[in-house]
């Protein structure tokens, strides 16, 4: 008698159960996504970080892709680099697609002594606002304005404003080249570069498109567009456009010629071992690879 | 008295340049004409260098839809073209003249005789307006002809003639009603009978008792102008909020003045519009007020100077060397105005003041958190809710806040003039529009 409630319990939830069970296994039959399994395999190994630095939705939307051209022509994960490429290439079963590894390189080198301020901005303290103002402290309307708005912009902790020089520093070891800083600079000033070998590059630190006088009123070491480092080199590598010079990473060979050429120092070469005699200072020889 | 219904804050107006009498400000050696001076393209420039102009003389054409013409403001050689930095260290397409004496163009009509009549028809005002290059001197800088063609379908009911100056400091429209009231009324009276409205409403704040009188003693010898005296409240003299404090209309979210049949010309406008259509004088000069508490009371100028001298010049000219406290030289009224990093850039036809304030005035106060208060609710004369703005803006949600119309905010400040906690509202609102207008623009694509 006490028992029956009880028994009545079991025998209705156990049926329903079955019954649900039964009907829940064909509705999964039927409406079953096929997906390649290969697919969640791809987005383990993928870092996961989402960055979008592979112009993909995120690491899942990435993997997708892999899968669905089934080779890696085209595709690469900035922020996995090599490890993760060759991964992903095990796992397609194809060559790993050898992408130069790349790093963000902040091409202004107007710091606070250089491009001194002429006046002081209070405002609110995002780059792409004060872009939208005016030309900025120094009066260079092409150059980094210090703001932090492509160090908001990064996931990787890689990229600060160095409170000296009132610049955005990439920390080389931590960039991985996603271009969030990249899309995140009002200016452009920020490109992605060829990592190169040892670290080594050369650039030139500037983004100012104005004339030279107009661009040396602003700041120091302007770049004037006098075009002296586009004969001095010897690989054709540089191109003055709307005076401003600009290296092509692909084809600079890093003979620094130009570097001691320029006149106002807005070429940068960074990583390459200090001359060890102070009369080196002098341009050093081209640097055999 | 009548004032706009929601919203608005009560800046103290310092009005303290009302007495000083308009002066022609002398000729300059070189004056440069930045050829985007109005809302939209920029226009292009039909001298070469080299070529001799006279005051007055068409110098840049307008070629796209959203563009004005640009004319000469002296007589000279034009000396190169090139871009010339603006006040905000900006670099914009610009004509360089040097000047030598002042031949005007034969046409212009440069007696001081006051000709009441015009018979020209709606059309011809309107392509006169175009020619002589009028634009909106209330700040936007729209061009005149364009806001005068009524599309098709609509109707003008109200003109509205917009003399609040709600902007505390600036004096140029107190001193154009003292001294021109006639000509502005004849400049009602064409712009009148371009839009075919029985009558025209002029809005004034009663901080401003001497040209009420005056206008309201001149309006008695026009047909359809009447004088509105208006309780002071900024933002009056935006554009949505005297029409809704005049006619009691609200411009719907997204929709023009027209749409409730509304037409609204600043003041310092219809005396350009007079001297255009009755004068044939193209709109080359300006009336633009130094003013500062800082300056002395015969240091505070207001001034008709040729568009394309220097800020730097008329600083010079007015009080000679800014005084070693200035805070900050800002180009328009303190509450919209923008602080010039470089004075050696050019004035533009919509200038309307050069306002010298002290460090002490020019700082902002130390920010802290928001408290929500809703004091910048209270404030906002757009209805609007500033302070959730400022925390979508600062997470990226750009979208959401164009959801809870963040484009209908009109920048006028009372926001962050009314916040205990000094946060930056304006400025995060401003960005979150650029942002998301990239947003609409990219997403057209």
């Amino acid at each position: 008698m006490s028992f029956s409630p009880i028994l009545i319990a079991v025998l209705v939830l156990g049926v329903t159960g079955a019954v649900f069970a039964v009907v829940l296994y064909f509705v999964a039959q039927k409406f079953k996504v096929i997906e390649d399994p290969l697919i969640d395999e791809i987005a383990e190994v993928l870092p996961g970080a989402n960055c979008g630095g592979c112009g993909k939705a995120g690491c899942r939307a990435m993997a997708e892709a892999f899968v669905k051209q089934g080779n890696m022509d085209g595709l690469s994960c900035p922020a996995g680099g090599p490890a993760v490429a060759q991964k992903v290439a095990a796992l397609l079963g194809c060559a790993a697609e050898a992408a130069e590894p790349k790093v963000a390189v902040v091409r202004c080198g107007g710091s606070c002594d250089k491009a001194t301020s002429k006046n002081s901005y209070d405002g609110l303290q995002d780059c792409a606002f004060a872009n939208s103002l005016y030309a900025g402290e120094s009066g260079c309307a092409f150059g980094c304005l210090g703001l932090g708005s492509c160090v908001k912009a990064c996931q990787f902790d890689a990229i600060k404003v160095n409170p000296e020089t009132g610049i955005a520093e990439v920390d080389e070891d931590k960039c991985v080249a996603c271009g969030a800083c990249v899309k995140a600079c009002p200016r452009g000033v920020i490109e992605l570069r060829n990592k190169g070998k040892q670290n080594r590059r050369v650039y030139v630190a500037c983004n100012n498109k104005e004339k030279g006088s107009i661009a040396k009123k602003s700041c120091s070491v302007a770049c004037i567009g006098c075009g002296k480092c586009m004969k001095t080199c010897p690989f054709g590598a540089i191109k003055v456009e709307n005076n401003l010079a600009y290296i092509d990473y692909n084809v600079c060979k890093m003979c620094r010629k130009c570097v001691a050429e320029c006149p106002s120092g807005s070429i940068h070469a960074v990583n390459f071992p200090q001359p060890v005699k102070k009369e080196a200072s002098e341009p050093a020889a081209p640097v055999n690879q | 008295m009548k004032t706009f219904a929601m919203g608005g804050v009560h800046p103290n107006d310092n009005k303290i340049s009302t007495h000083a009498a308009i002066e022609q400000f002398p000729l300059p050696k070189q004056v440069v004409v930045l050829m985007n001076q109005h809302l939209g393209a920029p226009a292009t420039p039909i001298v070469n260098k080299g070529d001799k102009v006279k005051t007055g003389q068409l110098i840049g054409e307008a070629q796209a839809f959203m563009c004005a013409n640009v004319h000469s403001p002296v007589s000279g050689t034009v000396a190169k073209i090139e871009p010339c930095k603006d006040p905000f260290g900006l670099a914009k397409p610009a004509i360089y003249i040097d000047v030598e004496g002042d031949e005007w163009m034969d046409d212009i009509d440069r007696t001081p005789d006051i000709k009441k009549e015009c018979d020209l028809t709606p059309a011809e005002i309107v392509a006169k307006l175009k020619e002589k290059g009028i634009v909106g001197l209330g700040g936007a800088t729209f061009p005149a002809h364009i806001k005068y063609s009524i599309p098709e379908g609509k109707k003008a009911e109200y003109l509205i003639i917009n003399a609040v100056e709600c902007e505390p400091y600036l004096t140029s429209d107190h001193r154009v009603m003292m001294e021109h009231a006639e000509e502005i009324c004849i400049g009602i009276s064409i712009l009148r009978k371009a839009l075919g409205v029985p009558n025209a409403y002029i809005g004034i704040e009663n901080n401003k008792p001497e040209p009420i009188r005056v206008m309201q003693e001149m309006a008695k010898n026009f047909e359809g102008i009447i004088v509105e005296p208006l309780k002071m409240k900024y933002p009056q003299g935006a554009e949505k909020q005297l029409i809704n404090a005049i006619t009691g209309r609200r411009v719907p979210s997204g929709k023009l003045p027209i749409d409730v049949g509304c037409v609204v010309s600043n003041v310092g406008t219809t005396f350009a519009v007079y001297e255009a259509i009755q004068k044939n004088k193209p709109l080359i000069e300006n009336i633009l007020t130094v003013t500062g508490k800082m300056l002395t009371k015969e240091q505070q100028h207001n001034y008709q100077v040729r568009i394309g001298i220097s800020y730097g010049e008329i600083v010079r000219h007015a009080i000679g060397e800014l005084p070693p406290t200035t805070g900050k030289v800002i180009s328009g009224g303190p509450m919209m105005g923008k602080a010039m990093s470089n004075l050696d850039g050019p004035t533009v036809k919509g200038a309307s003041s050069v306002l010298i304030i002290d460090e002490s005035e020019a700082t902002r106060g130390e920010e802290s958190n928001c408290i929500r208060c809703g004091k910048c609710m209270n404030a906002c004369p757009m209805g609007l809710e500033p302070y959730l703005f400022s925390s979508l803006v600062n997470n990226g949600k750009y979208e959401e806040a164009g959801a809870n119309n963040i484009l209908d905010c009109i920048e006028c400040g009372c926001c962050l003039y009314s916040c205990p906690a000094n946060k930056p509202l304006t400025d995060e609102i401003r960005l979150g529009k650029n942002k998301l207008r990239m947003i609409m623009a990219a997403k057209k694509k």
